[in-house]
């Protein structure tokens, strides 16, 4: 079928593609990108950075964190900032610095295992439902759309309390109410792509569904996929933050800053700021890594996304 | 106005299978999932024999559809049925809590729109400049910020250290009268007693909880309306208005802030299920005595009934919200009501 | 000699933007005479749609008068404090715009459009008074006076286009900028429109300055026509004799453009190339890379826009000899 192959190079806003030559047009695309984008440009690096350095502090917290995460004998109970103690104690005379370092894991590992799980959940099912319409598409919609309209929060909640504590379980419950989140996002693109002209021309030529699906459609889905699951990941480390403050994430004994948090406010009363205070700027400043990341990446790749 | 209330009819029957699903996911979450809810409740080192009857009593023996009829019918009645835990019926601690939860997030609310609204039509009138920037920034930080965490940071700055303001609860316990009894909205039942030192410890203690949520959630705010405002500014008729010789202010906060204001209202909606996701966790960094604390607490007493009750009235506000904001966008735009 | 209407001299306006500066508009002069009138004509892209928001002040940001002077009647305007040149809008000077379907606040009431733009001009006008002075105007568009009370998206595009004038002319100003009137019309409407045009000119007593890119349009209803290309004037002539007679090789191509109903069909003509890029703008004559007559010397010398006998202004080596 020479004619077939002709015409698919010739209607390729992404036809022919592979991941490898995705990713480097994608790259190209962003590292051009800092002449035309100046502040955006920088607000994405510095999301990086942020990320990054996150990463590291997850994967070699033993390098940077002076002492254990359950040490109980560094120092004096509850002492203020010091030198020896950059974040003072807790209750427990445990480092808070080192609890902030170790705790990352925690918060990264969930954030990531969540947000990958909702994703490959929503993202085939928006695929699939915008592009067969129909029945299908509107109930699947009318259910996506109901949980996505509910506190996320409180369905984390009733699926964290039914469930029990544990890492593989508070993954699970975070990841659930994200599921809409890809499903809407990639059935809007669908719906939008399915009218392009190079896939009526694909189909016209006899493409079957699935290889438009995949070849076609998907391909020019991925950049904001990308996008979103940046953001999506800065708002799953606030919700695994918030189940485990409100204790219903994790067992004892896996540091984890909402945890930390929720446990220093029973000492707040005495004045004691810093076992609350340092794990609540490490959140910020990781969501806020990945928040600033997606923005930078949307205004760069997508520049209308984020404006709906 | 004809239109308007065939628009409002339509709206209604579509919230109905809205409230629908919401309501099987509720039922699913908590009876379909691994793990029945009455060993989750009881724990897993519950004697056997406990555990079935505790299954029999509410009925979660039966095969799941019937459950589920049940459970549907019991709901068409408003019947929550009774508690697991307590001796009392599962309406009566949720009607109790219900208008603190209501309180304090009309209020968060309130802060929300107050600190986001105007941040955010500023920016976009000074767009790339500093300012712009500055309130960019809080907008991100603001968004990023745990709710609790600005809690108990206001906590700690305003109750501890400065010693200005109560930082738990909805009033000062002394203060529990005969003025809190009639609509359960506080500062509302202390109006109608006319007791303005009991009005005004209401008021104070539920300043810190709303500035809370109106400081977390005003960052969406921020950035909504200015991204919206942007977008209008560039319109044609804030152009025409301009060149007739119509003035900034006007241009600016008439044309192009109402008009702006169309799609955040449409998007109020959801925010408004972030305001409740939120108002939970105030609840419990204040002791705020509403739903969300409600919740945690059975959770905690593992009393199933409330549980799955105080999650249906959530799922109840969250549809009455989207009608009443899709409502109000009928009433704001000409264009809806044909 | 009276004094002009309004007076532009070497107007030049930029577009400062990350990858260089949009040199929109470049050196241009004209006057326009109490009720003359003038079209711009030029394809999109050449910068008259900017001039026309430039004399309200109006630019989008970033675009900026770099250089040069506009008076009206002798005054000032780029000297004039903001809310000076606020007043002068519509009330002196009104603009109407291409998209009359988006011209108008879909929120308020097309009564709501017209009371604002008085009241911000007569603070001390009253609702009724507005609603009947808007009437009367409707009146003159031949538009029923209940639709003030109707909101824009109830009505069709040739109704709010003329509305538009309509709150254009509310203030009786003394000149009308048309950007792109009829762009969305259909032919039909846009034929009854330009009569209408014509005719509120007369009654209304107003100078007018017609911004198009269709050269047959300007001339049914302009005295005099500029044409511009790239930012800069590349001749201005009375509108007869610019048909009759165009010397730019530019003017020659948009004439060959107009669609006529004796051509054939198969050979209506369009001017091949596109408009330049203004970042990086050619050197010498704007036009040469697209013009069918160039010379060594365009390429690079800018041609100066030079006043030949007639009055006509031409900015084109081919004529420069002739002078």
């Amino acid at each position: 079928m020479e004619k077939i192959d002709k015409t698919d190079k010739m209607t390729v806003p992404g036809g022919r593609y592979s991941p490898a030559s995705l990713f480097s047009g994608f790259i190209k695309k962003i590292s051009k990108a800092h002449k035309t984008y100046g502040v955006e440009w920088w607000i994405m690096i510095a999301g990086i950075a942020i990320v990054l350095f996150m990463i590291f502090m997850a994967f070699f917290p033993y390098l940077l964190a002076p002492f254990g995460p359950e040490n109980q004998s560094t120092g004096p109970q509850l002492a203020a900032p010091s030198a020896a103690h950059p974040f003072g104690t807790d209750n427990l005379q445990r480092d808070v610095l080192s609890r902030v370092i170790y705790g990352s894991r925690t918060i990264l590992g969930v954030a990531f295992a969540a947000a990958f799980l909702s994703s490959i959940i929503g993202i085939p099912l928006g695929l699939i439902s915008g592009y067969a319409g129909g029945i299908f598409d509107r109930i699947l919609s009318l259910i996506m759309d109901s949980i996505y309209s509910f506190p996320g929060l409180i369905l984390a909640i009733a699926f964290a309390a039914m469930l029990g504590p544990g890492v593989i379980n508070i993954t699970l419950a975070v990841s659930v109410i994200y599921i809409p989140t890809y499903f809407r996002l990639v059935r809007g693109q669908v719906l939008t792509l399915k009218e392009e002209l190079y896939v009526e021309a694909a189909r016209s030529i006899g493409a079957g569904d699935s290889s438009i699906l995949f070849k076609y459609i998907f391909p020019n889905v991925i950049a904001t996929v990308a996008i979103v699951f940046s953001l999506n990941i800065a708002d799953a480390i606030m919700t695994e933050a918030a189940l485990s403050y409100i204790g219903l994430g994790l067992p004892a004994g896996i540091p984890d800053w909402g945890m930390d948090i929720s446990i220093g406010k029973s000492f707040l009363p005495s004045g004691v700021w810093w076992m609350i205070t340092f794990p609540g700027l490490a959140i910020i400043l990781l969501a806020l890594g990945f928040t600033m990341l997606g923005e930078g990446l949307s205004e760069i790749l997508n520049p209308r996304l984020l404006e709906k | 106005m004809k239109g308007l209330l065939r628009y409002a009819i339509t709206r209604i029957l579509l919230t109905i299978p809205m409230l629908f699903i919401l309501l099987t996911i509720v039922f699913l979450v908590l009876r379909v999932m691994p793990g029945d809810p009455v060993s989750a409740m009881l724990g897993a080192h519950a004697p056997e024999k406990v555990i079935e009857q505790k299954k029999e009593e509410l009925g979660l023996n039966k095969p799941i559809i019937v459950q589920y009829v049940n459970y549907l019918g019991q709901l068409a009645r408003f019947d929550l049925g009774n508690s697991m835990v307590l001796k009392q019926r599962v309406s009566k601690p949720i009607l109790e809590k219900l208008p603190a939860t209501i309180e304090l997030t009309l209020w968060g609310l309130f802060f929300t729109l107050l600190i986001g609204i105007p941040l955010g039509a500023y920016a976009a009138n000074k767009r790339r400049t500093g300012r712009d920037f500055t309130i960019r920034l809080y907008g991100n930080i603001a968004y990023c910020i745990p709710v609790y965490w600005m809690g108990l940071m206001l906590q700690l700055i305003f109750g501890v250290w400065l010693k200005w303001l109560p930082v738990s609860g909805r009033t000062n316990p002394r203060m529990l009268s005969s003025a809190f009894s009639k609509t359960g909205f506080y500062l509302i039942d202390t109006l109608l007693a006319g007791n303005i030192r009991a009005f005004g410890d209401v008021a104070v203690h539920l300043l810190l909880p709303s500035l809370t949520l109106g400081i977390v959630l005003s960052g969406i705010f921020v950035r909504l309306t200015r991204a919206n405002m942007l977008d209008v500014l560039k319109s044609d008729y804030i152009l025409a208005a301009r060149a007739r010789g119509v003035s900034e202010k006007l241009v600016v906060y008439k044309h192009g802030l109402k008009n702006a204001f169309i799609p955040i209202l449409t998007m109020l909606g959801l925010q408004f299920a972030m305001l409740l996701a939120g108002a939970v966790l105030t609840e419990t960094t204040f002791s705020w005595p509403g739903m969300g604390r409600l919740l945690m607490e059975r959770i905690y007493l593992r009393d199933y009934p409330t549980v799955q009750g105080v999650i249906v009235v959530f799922a109840l506000m969250v549809s009455v919200i989207s009608l009443l904001v899709d409502l109000l966008y009928a009433a704001i735009d000409p264009r809806v009501k044909y | 000699m009276e004094q002009p209407i309004l007076e532009v001299k070497n107007l030049s306006i930029d577009y400062p933007i990350s990858i260089g500066t949009v040199e929109a508009v470049r050196d241009v002069s004209f006057s326009l005479k109490e009720g003359e009138s003038l079209g711009f004509v030029g394809e999109s892209g050449c910068g008259k749609s900017t001039l026309g928001l430039s004399l309200l002040q109006l630019l989008r940001p970033p675009g900026q008068i770099v250089a040069g002077e506009m008076y009206y009647y002798g005054k000032d305007l780029l000297k004039m404090k903001a809310e000076e040149v606020r007043k002068l809008r519509g009330n002196n000077i009104a603009m109407v715009f291409q998209n009359p379907l988006t011209s108008l606040d879909p929120l308020y009431s097309i009564e709501d459009q017209f009371f604002e733009t008085l009241k911000e001009h007569e603070p001390k006008i009253t609702r009724e008074e507005a609603a009947e002075r808007a009437g009367k105007v409707l009146e003159d568009l031949s538009i029923d006076k209940d639709r003030l009370y109707e909101y824009p998206h109830q009505l069709s595009g040739g109704m709010r286009q003329r509305i538009m004038i309509g709150l254009g002319l509310i203030l009786d100003p003394d000149l009308l900028i048309a950007d792109e009137p009829t762009t969305s019309l259909d032919v039909i409407v846009e034929a009854g429109f330009i009569d209408l045009l014509a005719r509120l000119k007369k009654e209304y007593n107003i100078s007018l300055i017609l911004i198009s890119h269709n050269l047959g349009l300007v001339a049914e209803i302009a005295d005099r026509i500029a044409v511009m290309y790239g930012g800069k004037l590349m001749e201005v002539g009375n509108a007869e004799d610019i048909f009759a007679r165009p010397m730019h090789p530019y003017t020659e191509g948009l004439i060959g453009c107009v669609p006529n109903i004796k051509m054939d069909q198969e050979k209506l003509v369009s001017m091949p190339g596109s408009p330049p890029d203004l970042v990086n703008p050619p050197s010498g004559c704007r036009f040469s890379p697209r013009c069918p007559k160039v010379m060594d010397i365009c390429t690079e010398k800018e041609p100066p826009l030079k006043t030949h006998k007639d009055g006509r202004q031409v900015a084109c080596w081919l004529h420069d000899e002739a002078n």
